[in-house]
C-alpha cells in the first residue's frame, strides 16, 4: 500500500540533444501523492527545478488519458513502466510505495533517436505509415456506409488491430527494436477489412520494406511487444502481416503499363 | 465599423443553399490547382482531412503540427462518437431533424444555413470514413451500429469502441501520409505557430517556431487554413490535452480575424473530479455512459454511506426528475448545470463534495455484466486506473469539466475569417454549435469542413482573388518574425520568481469561478480586473528558464499563457456583455423561475464578434444577427 505522502528517488536520464551525450541524475521528490499520474509527479519535479533556475526535464506528453501516444518513457526498464494496457500518463504513483527508487529513460531504439532528455523522434514511424498505411479513398468517392458489409467478429477484430496509438513501446521493448507490432497492426487492420483488399499486397511489401530500411530491426518472437502494449495489441498481427507478406511476394507482381488514351 | 461581417449565405430554400452555392462557385481546373499553395496549420480532423483532401485535388499543401506526428491531434481524445442523419435505425431521423436538434441544442444562436449544411454532409461523412477502414461498431448482419447521444431521441451516433475520435483521426491521418508519399503534403511537424503573416490586406503566410531547434521559420502561401483547434486550456485544467492552445488562432485576431462569441464554453457533465493541486488535466468519460448509466445524489446532506448502501428511496436521480423525457440524457450544459446545484445544495459526494454518482447497478442487473462491458469496457478500466474504483461494483464520481469552446475566429459561410484568405476550420470557429455542442457533433463539425466545406469553398476565393506573388523575404514576413523574437526574448528576460504554471493556475481560478458554470455581473468584473493585474505580474515576475536555441519547454507553455491572460479577459468581457443566458453561457441574473437559461432574443440573437483595437484600447463589440427563417425561436424544454 502506498502512504499518502511519499518521497521518492528518482534517476532520470538527461541529455541536451541528439549530440551530446546524456547521463543519469538522481532527483529526490516529496509530497508526493497517491493519486498523483506519474507525469503529474514529474511535473511537480519541474516546477521545483524552474523555481531554482534549473533546466526542467523535457518529456513527450499531450493528452494524458491514454489515447494520444506521445507519452514514452522507459520505467524502471520497461515502456510505460510495464503496466497492463497502460501508458505512462495513466500510470498513478498508488503503485509505488514511499521510499520507492524509480529510473527513468527515454524509449531506446535505433530508429527513434533522442531528442532531449526522455522525448525521443519518432518520425519513422510516420515513414512506414506513408509506405502503404492507408486506403486511397479519395474525398469524394465513397458509396453508402451500409453498402460494404463487414460480419461483426471481422469489424472487431480489425479495431482489435486498430486500436494502436502509434507511441512505439513496441520498437523499445523489442531487443531488436522492431517496429513489426505496429506495422503488422496496420497491415492487419487493412487486410481484414474488404476495403484494404485492393491494395493489400502492395502495402504489405512497401511498408516491410520501408520498415527495414528505417533501423528498424526484426522480429524473432520474443513477444514483449506485445506485453507492454498499452492498447493490448496481440502478436498474431505479427503473424497476419507476414501472411500478407508471403502471400505478396509470391504473388504479386505489378505490370507498368500506360494510361494515355485518345 | 471596419468589420465586414457579411455572412455571405446563399439565398433560396435551405435545402437547396449548399448545392446552389457549389455551382455558382468558381473552379479551377485540375492543372491550374497545382500552382496554389496552401498551408494548413493543424492536423486534427479539421486539418487533416482539408490537408489531404486539397492535396487529392492537386493543391500543394504544407502543413504544420504541433506534436512530434500529425496522429496525435487531441481529435483523438473523443470517446464516444459521431453523429450523421443516415436514419439506419428507422427511428424517425432526417437531415431535417439533425439540423433543428443541433440549432435547438445551441439554445438558436448558431446559423441556420451553416447549420443545415453540417446536417446534410454528416451522411458522407460516414461513408468517407467506412470507405478509408474506420472499424465501426457493426451489427452481427454486419450493418453499421448506431446508439444515443444527449440533446436528441433518436440513435444517430455511429462508433469504434470508445476510440471514435481516434479511429477517426487515424482515417484522416492515413489520407496525409498517402498524400505526403506522394509530394503533394509537405509535412512540419513540432512547429507552432507563432503569427499570422497578412500581406496587403490578405492572409499569405506564418511565422513558426520550431520546437526542437528553437529557430523561427517564414512559410508563404496563397491562403492559410487554421485548424488549431479550441482554447479551453485558458482555465487551466481541462480535458483539453496539454499542448492545446489558442495562440494561433489568438495571434490571427490580433492581425484582424474576429473573434466571435468567446465567452460560450461547454462544461462537460461525466468527467472525473479535481483531486488535488497537482492536477495537470481532467479526464472526461464519455457521454455515451449516460446511456446505461443513472445520475443521482443522496436526497439527504452529509449522507456519508457507501454509495451501494443507500436505498433507492434516499436517492435523488435528480436528472430523471427534473428532465423526464430526456432523463440523464439530457444536454451537456442543463446536465452541468443541475449538477452544480446539487453540490451547491450541499448534496455532492466524495472527499471534496464536489461530485454526483453515475451508476450502472441497473444497468448491469437488466443486461448482464458482460453486455456492459462490451459498451463501455475500456471507459470502466481508465475510470480504474486513474481512481482505483472499480465501477462494476460502485458508482462512478463525476463533475463537470471544461471541454470544448463554441466561440472561436468568425467565419462567413465559406468558413472565412475578417482577414481575406485566412480560413478558419472545425473548433477553432464559431460556426455551427452555438451556445452549446450536443454530444458527437465535433467529430461531425470537424471533418464536414475539411472534407466537404473548404475544398468547394477555398476554390472559389483563390479563383476570384488576385493574388500577387510573394516570397518570404516580403517585409511584413521580417517584421512579424522580429515581433516573435522580442517578446520571445522579453519573456526569457523576465527571471521573476512565478513558473508558467503557477499563473496559468491562477488564470485558471478566475476562470472557473467567475466565467465557469455559472456567471454574474460582479463576478466578471472581478476576473477582468484580477486577469489584468496577473497579466502586469505575468511580464515581470514570471521566470522563463533557458534561452532560445533548443527544446524549451517552458519557454512554449510560456509564449501560450502570454495569449491566454488576453483571451481569459475578452472571455469575461464577452460575458459580461451578454446580458441573457443561454446554452453554456449561465447568468444568474437571467435564469427562470426553475433555475434555466432565460434568453433574451430580442436584444441578443446575434454572434457578438470582437474586434481587436492594440494593447492598450478596448476591444469593439460588433454584431452579426442571426437570422431563424426554418426554425420557431421557442425556449428549449427538455422535460
Amino acid at each position: 500500500m502506498s502512504s499518502e505522502n511519499m518521497t521518492l528517488n528518482l534517476k532520470i536520464w538527461r541529455q541536451k540533444n541528439a549530440k551530446t551525450e546524456g547521463t543519469f541524475v538522481d532527483y529526490k521528490v516529496d509530497h508526493v501523492s497517491p493519486d498523483m499520474s506519474f507525469l503529474e509527479m514529474i511535473d511537480v519535479l519541474n516546477e521545483k527545478l524552474v523555481a531554482k533556475g534549473e533546466d526542467p526535464i523535457a518529456f513527450d506528453h499531450d493528452c494524458r488519458e491514454g489515447i494520444c501516444g506521445m507519452c514514452s518513457m522507459m520505467i524502471d526498464g520497461k515502456a510505460h513502466g510495464g503496466f497492463k494496457n497502460t501508458t505512462t500518463c495513466q500510470v498513478h504513483m498508488r503503485l509505488y510505495k514511499d521510499g520507492d527508487t524509480i529510473v527513468i529513460e527515454p524509449f531506446r531504439a535505433q530508429a527513434f533517436p533522442i531528442v532531449k532528455d526522455l522525448a525521443v523522434d519518432r518520425g519513422a514511424i510516420d515513414k512506414v505509415m506513408m509506405a502503404g498505411g492507408y486506403v486511397t479513398a479519395n474525398t469524394g468517392n465513397a458509396p453508402d456506409g451500409n453498402a460494404i458489409l463487414i460480419p461483426k467478429p471481422i469489424a472487431d477484430e480489425a479495431m482489435d488491430a486498430a486500436a494502436c496509438i502509434g507511441c512505439g513501446a513496441c520498437v523499445a521493448s523489442c531487443p531488436n527494436g522492431s517496429g513489426m507490432l505496429f506495422m503488422g497492426a496496420k497491415i492487419s487492420q487493412l487486410a481484414l477489412l474488404p476495403q484494404g483488399q485492393p491494395e493489400s499486397p502492395k502495402r504489405a511489401l512497401n511498408m516491410v520494406q520501408t520498415h527495414d530500411t528505417l533501423g528498424f530491426g526484426n522480429c524473432t518472437n520474443h513477444a514483449e511487444c506485445e506485453a507492454t502494449c498499452p492498447k493490448g495489441i496481440s502478436i498474431e498481427h505479427i503473424a497476419r502481416m507476414n501472411r500478407e507478406y508471403l502471400k505478396a511476394a509470391f504473388t504479386y507482381h505489378e505490370k507498368k503499363r500506360s494510361e494515355g488514351g485518345a | 465599423m471596419s468589420f465586414n461581417l457579411d455572412s455571405k449565405i446563399p439565398a433560396g430554400d435551405l435545402s437547396q443553399k449548399w448545392d446552389k452555392h457549389k455551382f455558382d462557385s468558381k473552379l479551377i481546373n485540375p492543372a491550374n490547382k497545382r500552382k496554389f499553395h496552401i498551408i494548413v496549420v493543424g492536423t486534427g480532423l479539421a486539418g487533416g482531412s482539408a490537408a489531404a483532401t486539397l492535396a487529392e485535388l492537386g493543391y500543394n499543401v504544407s502543413a504544420f503540427c504541433i506534436q512530434d506526428t500529425p496522429r496525435r491531434a487531441h481529435s483523438i481524445a473523443a470517446q464516444g462518437g459521431i453523429n450523421a442523419a443516415k436514419n439506419y435505425p428507422n427511428d424517425g431521423d432526417s437531415v431535417k431533424r439533425l439540423f433543428y436538434d443541433t440549432i435547438k441544442g445551441g439554445d438558436y444562436r448558431a446559423r441556420e444555413a451553416n447549420v443545415y449544411r453540417l446536417a446534410q454532409v454528416s451522411n458522407n461523412i460516414i461513408d468517407q470514413m467506412v470507405s478509408q477502414g474506420v472499424p465501426f461498431a457493426r451489427e452481427y448482419g454486419g450493418y453499421l451500429d448506431n446508439r444515443s447521444f444527449g440533446g436528441a431521441q433518436v440513435s444517430r451516433t455511429f462508433y469504434a469502441r470508445g476510440q471514435t475520435g481516434q479511429q477517426l483521426l487515424l482515417g484522416a491521418y492515413s489520407g496525409m501520409m498517402k498524400m505526403v508519399a506522394k509530394g503533394k503534403i509537405k509535412m512540419y511537424n513540432r512547429r507552432e505557430m507563432m503569427d499570422l503573416v497578412v500581406v496587403k490586406g490578405k492572409a499569405r503566410g506564418i511565422i513558426v517556431r520550431n520546437l526542437i531547434t528553437g529557430e523561427l521559420e517564414r512559410y508563404a502561401a496563397d491562403a492559410v487554413l487554421l485548424c488549431t483547434g479550441g482554447y479551453g486550456n485558458v482555465f487551466y485544467l481541462s480535458t483539453n490535452a496539454k499542448a492545446s492552445n489558442a495562440s494561433a488562432a489568438w495571434r490571427c485576431h490580433k492581425r484582424g480575424a474576429g473573434f466571435a462569441n468567446p465567452c460560450f464554453t461547454q462544461i462537460h457533465p461525466t468527467c472525473i473530479p479535481v483531486h488535488g493541486d497537482y492536477q495537470s488535466k481532467l479526464t472526461l468519460m464519455s457521454e455515451s455512459l449516460r446511456n446505461d448509466g443513472r445520475v443521482w445524489v443522496p436526497k439527504k446532506q452529509g449522507d456519508n454511506r457507501k454509495p451501494e448502501d443507500i436505498p433507492d428511496e434516499e436517492r435523488d436521480y435528480y436528472l430523471e426528475r427534473v428532465y423526464p423525457s430526456f432523463g440523464n440524457l439530457a444536454p451537456r450544459d442543463v446536465s452541468s448545470r443541475q449538477a452544480k446545484f446539487r453540490c451547491d445544495e450541499g448534496l455532492g459526494v466524495g472527499p471534496t463534495k464536489q461530485a454526483v454518482y453515475l451508476d450502472f447497478r441497473d444497468a448491469i442487473k437488466r443486461d448482464g455484466l458482460e453486455t456492459i462491458a462490451g459498451r463501455y469496457g475500456n471507459l470502466f478500466e481508465m475510470y480504474e486506473r486513474i481512481t482505483g474504483d472499480n465501477p462494476y461494483k460502485t458508482p462512478m464520481m463525476i463533475y463537470p469539466a471544461v471541454h470544448y469552446t463554441m466561440g472561436g475566429l468568425w467565419v462567413d459561410y465559406n468558413l472565412m475569417s475578417t482577414v481575406p484568405g485566412l480560413h478558419v476550420l472545425g473548433e477553432a470557429n464559431f460556426s455551427d454549435h452555438g451556445a452549446n455542442r450536443l454530444g458527437a457533433s465535433a467529430l461531425m463539425q470537424g471533418l464536414a469542413d475539411g472534407y466537404f466545406v473548404i475544398p468547394n469553398t477555398l476554390g472559389h476565393y483563390l479563383a476570384s482573388t488576385p493574388l500577387e506573388k510573394i516570397t518570404t523575404e516580403a517585409s511584413e514576413f521580417k517584421d512579424a518574425e522580429e515581433a516573435v523574437r522580442i517578446q520571445t526574448n522579453k519573456l526569457l528576460g523576465i527571471k521573476g520568481k512565478r513558473t508558467v504554471d503557477d499563473i496559468h493556475r491562477s488564470l485558471g481560478h478566475f476562470m472557473w469561478n467567475e466565467v465557469g458554470m455559472s456567471r454574474n455581473e460582479a463576478g466578471l468584473k472581478k476576473a477582468i480586473d484580477g486577469i489584468r493585474k496577473l497579466k502586469e505580474e505575468f511580464w515581470n515576475n514570471v521566470n522563463v528558464p533557458g534561452g532560445t536555441g533548443d527544446f524549451n519547454i517552458e519557454l512554449h507553455k510560456a509564449t501560450r499563457v502570454a495569449d491566454f491572460l488576453e483571451l481569459g479577459e475578452l472571455m469575461a468581457l464577452d460575458a459580461l456583455e451578454r446580458n441573457e443566458s443561454c446554452g453554456g453561457h449561465f447568468r444568474e441574473e437571467y435564469q427562470t423561475a426553475d433555475n434555466e437559461a432565460k434568453r433574451d432574443d430580442e436584444n441578443f440573437a446575434h454572434a457578438a464578434v470582437w474586434e481587436y483595437t492594440g494593447p492598450n484600447s478596448s476591444p469593439i463589440r460588433h454584431k452579426e444577427e442571426l437570422k431563424f427563417e426554418n426554425v420557431q425561436l421557442a425556449t428549449r424544454s427538455y422535460k
